[in-house]
């Protein structure tokens, strides 16, 4: 029986085409017209890990989102997958906090929640990028910490992750408790169950403020942004037309090989 | 922060050679520090890696810090963050440059909550602000969706950059530097961590990040069996075989060939992009590529905008075709 706690964010929906995407000028704000919210895929990979330590050994899993303006249907999504609790980090002071605050107020969190065994994270939040959460916890709370984990096995007090490198993956030991950032080479995140979805209706999520965490969000952020734009691409794209599908294909063979290209 | 002096370039090693992130990383060091009028320093870390240190003066280092232990022998995080610590904290620089590898992509964030400062994670560009001389840390966001462009106000700052996004100097051997030792200061009883095993994953043929054409496939391919056609042009171009994330994801090819953010970033001469519709997150891994040639049924996809070359059209009848003509092209 160990107790785990995963980190995960709402996001706009980094899988809505990105004809979508828009930046608000009037609030430099980042949105996907006309997509709902949803939970982080890096996120949920996370989730996915924690079930499936929590299926092979037991356990208490606690998920742990920040931010503002969570919607229910969301953040609960864990739970309908097999998360036991959920911890909101719900104010208008969490919006928009660079990597240093967002780690402090969920190593804060996890402090005042306390007994955790094994803390994961996705190995980066899909609108950030940032890549920092899962350390920067890490470190404020002195814990060892693996990062891209493919696999993980916990036995007797130590976790064996498969850490993805780009030959392959390395094989890493680690003593609980730990931080463990998830890569997507851990597996499809399962779906909820019926009985998953009833069960997360009836659980009220515990929701903390800045000052029960005793954290304020306003100072000592590290980094700023100064800007948020979308680069411009030109499309000059050349298609090679033809109403006979094998010609074009033919004919596009050929303009390349004439452009000296192949 | 008028402590903090200079630039840093923490200069990579892999079985005992600098890697080429290491010069890009000098590349752009040396700009910056000539931007503040500052020092450029190479940070070496490893086991007997002392005879490195010309290479970094010759790629632009006026100063190299050497930190060599028998405990660094083998890339840890753990032990490695110690040692970085360590030196960072008596280099103190105002920037540090890091390669946005796998192990920059965690020692940067780590390093950074150790010494109470920020890091920005894979940059595309790097520059400083005239007026404030601090430094402008651009990066792609929203999974390539847009770019950020960050600073902050405690030093050092720590950046990692993206591979390939800026340029090694040519190596000037005539250049002369100075080399500094720095003791790592390491207690082996304390490491908590360790590392059982490196896996290889089999990948025969080309590596995809040398090769200079890659032939890329996406969800669209639907299987296993569609890889092996891609396979086959690939092949017969001396080129390397690559895939968006889905087909990884899906176990039809191994999550080594993956290009995108998550993945592999690329930059070969040709990169062509079967049923492969252009998500962000798969155009930050390619849209270095010089030329890009695409070929899916979807007139509307995102690869048409980043694409030099298109054909819209069901690959199953136009991969073969190109395919067949290719050969009989290159044979002639």
């Amino acid at each position: 029986m160990i107790n785990i706690i995963v980190c995960m964010k709402q996001v706009i929906d980094p899988e809505a085409p990105p004809s979508t995407f828009k930046i608000d000028p009037a609030t430099g704000k980042a949105e996907m017209h006309g997509a709902p919210p949803v939970i982080d895929p890096y996120g949920e990979y996370a989730v996915e890990a924690s079930l499936k330590v929590k299926d092979a050994v037991g356990g208490k899993l606690t998920a742990i989102s920040l931010g503002k303006g969570l919607l229910r249907e969301v953040v609960k999504k864990p739970l309908a997958m097999g998360a036991d609790e959920l911890i909101l980090l719900e104010d208008d002071a969490f919006a928009g906090l660079d990597s240093w605050t967002t780690a402090t107020a969920l190593a804060a969190a996890i402090k005042k929640k306390g007994g955790y065994d094994l803390i994961l994270c996705g190995r980066e939040a899909s609108d950030t990028n940032s890549g920092q959460t899962g350390p920067g916890i890490a470190e404020i709370l002195g814990l060892p910490c693996v990062t891209l984990a493919r696999k993980i096995d916990v036995k007797d007090r130590t976790a064996r992750v498969e850490r993805v490198t780009s030959v392959g993956y390395d094989v890493i030991e680690v003593p609980l408790p730990a931080v463990i950032t998830v890569s997507n080479e851990i597996g499809e995140p399962r779906y909820p169950t019926i009985k998953g979805i009833m069960a997360a209706k009836k659980i009220e999520p515990l929701v903390w403020k800045p000052a029960d965490i005793g954290i304020t969000p306003s100072a000592g952020a590290r980094s700023r942004t100064k800007k948020l734009f979308q680069p411009v691409y030109e499309g000059k794209c050349e298609f090679v037309e033809n109403d006979n599908i094998e010609e074009a294909a033919i004919a596009l063979a050929v303009k390349i090989r004439e452009a000296k290209i192949l | 922060m008028a402590e903090h002096l200079g630039v840093a370039v923490y200069c990579e090693i892999k079985g005992g050679t600098l890697l080429p992130i290491a010069a890009e990383g000098l590349g752009i060091g040396r700009q910056l520090a000539d931007a503040l009028g500052q020092p450029l320093s190479a940070l070496l870390v490893g086991s007997g890696i002392g005879g490195l240190a010309p290479q970094a003066i010759a790629a632009g280092a006026d100063k190299v810090y050497v930190v060599d232990d028998p405990l660094l022998k083998e890339y840890l995080a753990e032990t490695y963050v110690r040692a970085l610590q360590k030196a960072v904290g008596e280099i103190k620089p105002a920037v540090l440059i890091m390669g946005q590898t796998d192990a920059g992509r965690e020692l940067a964030p780590r390093l950074a909550f150790r010494l109470d400062t920020a890091a920005t994670l894979d940059c595309i560009d790097l520059a400083i602000d005239p007026a404030t001389k601090r430094l402008l840390q651009t990066k792609p966001v929203y999974g390539g969706n847009a770019q950020a462009v960050y600073t902050g106000d405690t030093d050092p700052q720590i950046v990692t950059i993206r591979t390939k996004a800026f340029s090694a100097l040519a190596p000037d051997a005539s250049r002369k530097g100075e080399v500094i030792s720095i003791a790592a200061a390491l207690d082996a009883s304390a490491i908590k961590t360790k590392v059982l095993d490196h896996v290889v994953a089999e990948a025969g043929g080309i590596k995809i990040e040398d090769a200079n054409v890659v032939v890329s496939g996406g969800r669209g391919i639907g299987g296993a069996e569609g890889f092996k056609q891609l396979e086959e042009l690939a092949r017969l171009l001396k080129g390397a075989l690559g895939a968006s994330r889905p087909p990884c994801d899906n176990g039809w090819v191994a999550d080594t060939v993956q290009v995108g953010l998550t993945g592999k970033i690329i930059a070969p001469e040709v990169y062509i992009a079967v049923a492969i519709s252009g998500s962000s997150q798969h155009m930050s891994g390619c849209s270095g590529s010089k030329t890009i040639i695409a070929i899916n049924k979807d007139r509307e996809a995102n690869i048409f905008r980043h694409a030099r070359f298109g054909v819209v059209g069901d690959w199953k009848k136009v991969l073969p075709a190109f395919t067949a003509k290719i050969r009989e092209l290159v044979a002639s």
